[in-house]
């Protein structure tokens, strides 16, 4: 090898050694972990292991619970993505506009359910959302509607999860939208202005097409994070009511944790990885086709 | 809820986070953290956790030579804490576990057995301890923990609202039983409240019945069996006849007020309602009172809960951890439990002592003491008994054919326990060649 290459090599080595210890290791031990029946027997000797193949994941495959997580997963990020990027755009839009006072407040009101606590704020909300004591049921009532059971119904938990996670989170992209509309340049809706654009048209054909690169970015963190839907289900529900908030992390945490089916676990763990990598290949297919067309 | 050994972490890390547990856990097997310290601890849970510094005040100047540091824990993480630590070689000295965990601690090699010490102990026998508590901590023939509360249930009622009906007390048959419960419906339209996400009722019905709820020393689910099938037809009964409603526990919003309202007469539950009665229900004492549960054919069984005190084999501290484990056990530290706590003692001895012994709601336990039993001794109990409710909740909901339930469960149960079947037929292999 070179001299430059072997100087370059010698520059990289501490971080790829931390990565490969810190990530590497990890990530081929849990690969490793779920070709293995490892559970509680094997826990206690590991004379008890097994190796299986690729039998865990034949079995996760038929498990109706997991078809059930990934629905209910499914139903979140295809619910929960678009409310959230819409509603991080819609008030990066707000926020840039001419019109609005107070920017530094508002932006940071926003952006503040993102540094909370999770757990803090999901206690409050299940009092807001409490059937009997919530103040969402309140006005409702207000408004003559029936109370709802915000959390113990399985009609309603998913939907509740939902809006909870996109309150928590349209912030963080809502920086980024707006950090993406204030490299438009201006003379561009000047030129649209002069072209007769009212405010809907110029944003139609001004502001989304320049954001495009932006909102694939987002949406592709966004799905990716949201596939890892865990800790809203853990603290607001525990899974119930009926499974119906039972995510596949969550599953595979209950596998792994609660019932020590480690090997369970880490097929889940792997199928999940795989998963989020083809959703967001068929996503950047998708932008790449519409950037062509 | 926060304190979970697996706090939530933000969304970036997560995946990184369960790829670096999975392969620490299979790391921590091999490798320990060595605690050479000379403190004795000792884990305990929930409500138990916040009176053991006083219950132990008196040990404390019994030995004054032991270092005794109390560790609470929440019920909720209690569970994973305790494989965690066995993983990590960080177990304490002594710990309260749940009587229904110890199969699975036992099977794991975490716990010491105690015959040996019992044997030591003249004080401690057998023949002193409920007969359905003390078998529920034999595993495979060997005590792997000291009962120090027991918890049972049994049938909280309203008496006024029965005896409107007509009747003094609770009939001790199945038919009696519901006749009488048809008979208030008039008044109460759902006289029971049975809540679909509490397994304990649908066990306790299930223990009743004279056929195991596993068969062939463990190895196969016998859902589908008769026994099983006349509990669960009983169940599902109660509420296809609108004897009890088909709701979760958490659709009610405040079960004690609703039971004084007399929303419903019966509800099955454990020795701690009795002190929420009380103090939840003032000036109505005299309308509401416990019963033995009632049985296919008289007096029925019910679970035999609770929780035992172990010893853990890697504590180095073991003459301690018994001289602890013996101190709570006595008569009189286990009525002092009692007043703090309202936990039932597991000894006839403490039951002697007033107010155990003529206090009329508290009585009732001590009758259905005597008929209780143990759930299947297998570690993975804890997980059939969730399948098993939720399974029951669903043909609730769906109305399906019973028989097809207790199959499809036998097919879920039988998976789980693949692996036991798989240990078990190894262990009968090396036996016979050996």
């Amino acid at each position: 090898m070179s001299r430059p290459g072997l100087a370059a090599w010698a520059f990289v080595l501490p971080a790829v050694s931390v990565i490969g210890l810190f990530f590497g290791v990890p990530v081929v031990a849990g690969l490793l972990l779920s070709l293995t029946d490892f559970d509680l027997y094997a826990l206690a000797d590991l004379h008890n292991l097994r190796f299986v193949g690729l039998a865990n994941y034949v079995h996760v495959l038929q498990m109706p619970l997991f078809w059930r997580a990934l629905g209910n997963t499914a139903y979140f990020v295809v619910l929960g993505v678009p409310l959230s990027i819409g509603l991080s755009l819609l008030s990066a839009v707000l926020l840039q506009s001419r019109l609005a006072r107070f920017k530094p407040l508002w932006r940071t009101a926003l952006f503040a359910p993102v540094v909370t606590t999770l757990v803090a704020v999901a206690v409050i909300w299940r009092y807001l959302f409490h059937v009997r004591y919530g103040w969402v049921n309140h006005l409702l009532g207000f408004a003559g509607l029936g109370p709802i059971d915000w959390l113990g119904d399985p009609h309603w938990s998913m939907p509740t999860i939902i809006l909870f996670a996109a309150w928590k989170n349209f912030g963080g992209n809502m920086i980024i939208f707006i950090a993406a509309l204030q490299a438009i340049p201006e003379d561009l809706y000047e030129a649209a202005r002069l072209d007769g654009a009212r405010a809907w048209a110029q944003f139609r054909h001004v502001t989304l097409p320049l954001l495009a690169p932006t909102t694939l970015m987002v949406s592709i963190l966004t799905v990716a994070g949201y596939f890892q839907l865990f800790a809203e289900p853990y603290v607001m529900t525990q899974g119930g009511p009926l499974q119906s908030t039972v995510s596949v992390l969550y599953m595979m945490y209950e596998e792994g944790f609660r019932w020590w089916n480690l090997g369970q676990a880490s097929a889940v763990a792997v199928l999940l990885f795989l998963i989020i990598i083809a959703v967001t290949r068929v996503l950047m297919a998708l932008a790449r086709k519409a950037g062509a067309a | 809820m926060t304190a979970t050994p697996f706090p939530a972490p933000d969304a970036k890390r997560r995946r990184w986070l369960g790829a670096t547990a999975l392969a620490g856990a299979a790391v921590l097997t091999g490798c320990g953290v060595r605690a050479s310290d000379r403190r004795l601890r000792f884990w305990a849970m929930g409500r138990e956790g916040e009176v053991a510094p006083a219950l132990l005040a008196g040990f404390r100047a019994e030995h004054p030579e032991i270092d005794l540091h109390i560790e609470q824990l929440p019920w909720t993480a209690a569970h994973e804490k305790l494989l965690t630590a066995f993983a990590g070689d960080a177990t304490p000295d002594v710990a309260q576990m749940g009587n229904t965990w110890l199969p699975e601690m036992a099977a794991l090699g975490a716990l010491e057995p105690l015959d040996d010490w019992l044997e030591r102990t003249p004080a401690l026998q057998a023949g002193d301890h409920f007969d359905g508590i003390w078998q529920a901590n034999r595993i495979d023939h060997v005590m792997r923990g000291l009962p120090w509360y027991v918890d049972t249930r049994l049938l909280f009622y309203r008496r006024d609202l029965l005896a409107r009906a007509g009747f003094a007390q609770v009939p001790t048959n199945w038919a009696g039983w519901t006749a009488a419960m048809r008979a208030m419906q008039t008044e109460v339209p759902h006289p029971m409240l049975l809540p679909v996400n509490e397994y304990e009722p649908l066990l306790a019905f299930a223990l009743q019945q004279d056929e195991p709820l596993l068969r062939d020393g463990g190895r196969w689910g016998h859902f589908a069996g008769t026994g099983f099938q006349r509990a669960l037809r009983f169940y599902m009964d109660l509420f296809s006849q609108g004897l009890a409603p088909d709701i979760t526990n958490n659709q009610i919003a405040n079960l004690w007020q609703e039971f004084g309202r007399g929303s419903f007469a019966f509800y099955l539950s454990g020795p701690w309602n009795i002190g929420e009665f009380r103090s939840r229900l003032p000036g109505q004492q005299s309308r509401w009172t416990t019963a033995a549960l009632p049985g296919p054919a008289g007096p029925g069984a019910s679970i035999a809960g609770g929780a035992s005190l172990v010893m853990f084999r890697r504590s180095r501290r073991k003459p301690e951890a018994w001289a602890l484990i013996e101190y709570l056990s006595r008569p009189a530290v286990q009525l002092q439990f009692f007043q703090l706590t309202g936990n039932l003692p597991p000894r006839r001895a403490t039951w002697a002592f007033e107010p155990l012994r003529s206090d009329p709601q508290v009585r009732a336990f001590a009758e259905q003491l005597e008929r209780v039993r143990p759930a299947p001794a297998v570690p993975e109990w804890e997980r059939i008994a969730q399948e098993m409710q939720l399974f029951a909740a669903r043909a609730v909901h769906e109305h399906a054919d019973p028989l097809r339930v207790g199959q499809a469960l036998d097919a879920r149960v039988d998976d789980i326990l693949a692996k036991r079947r798989w240990m078990l037929d190894r262990a009968t292999r090396a036996g016979a060649s050996a």
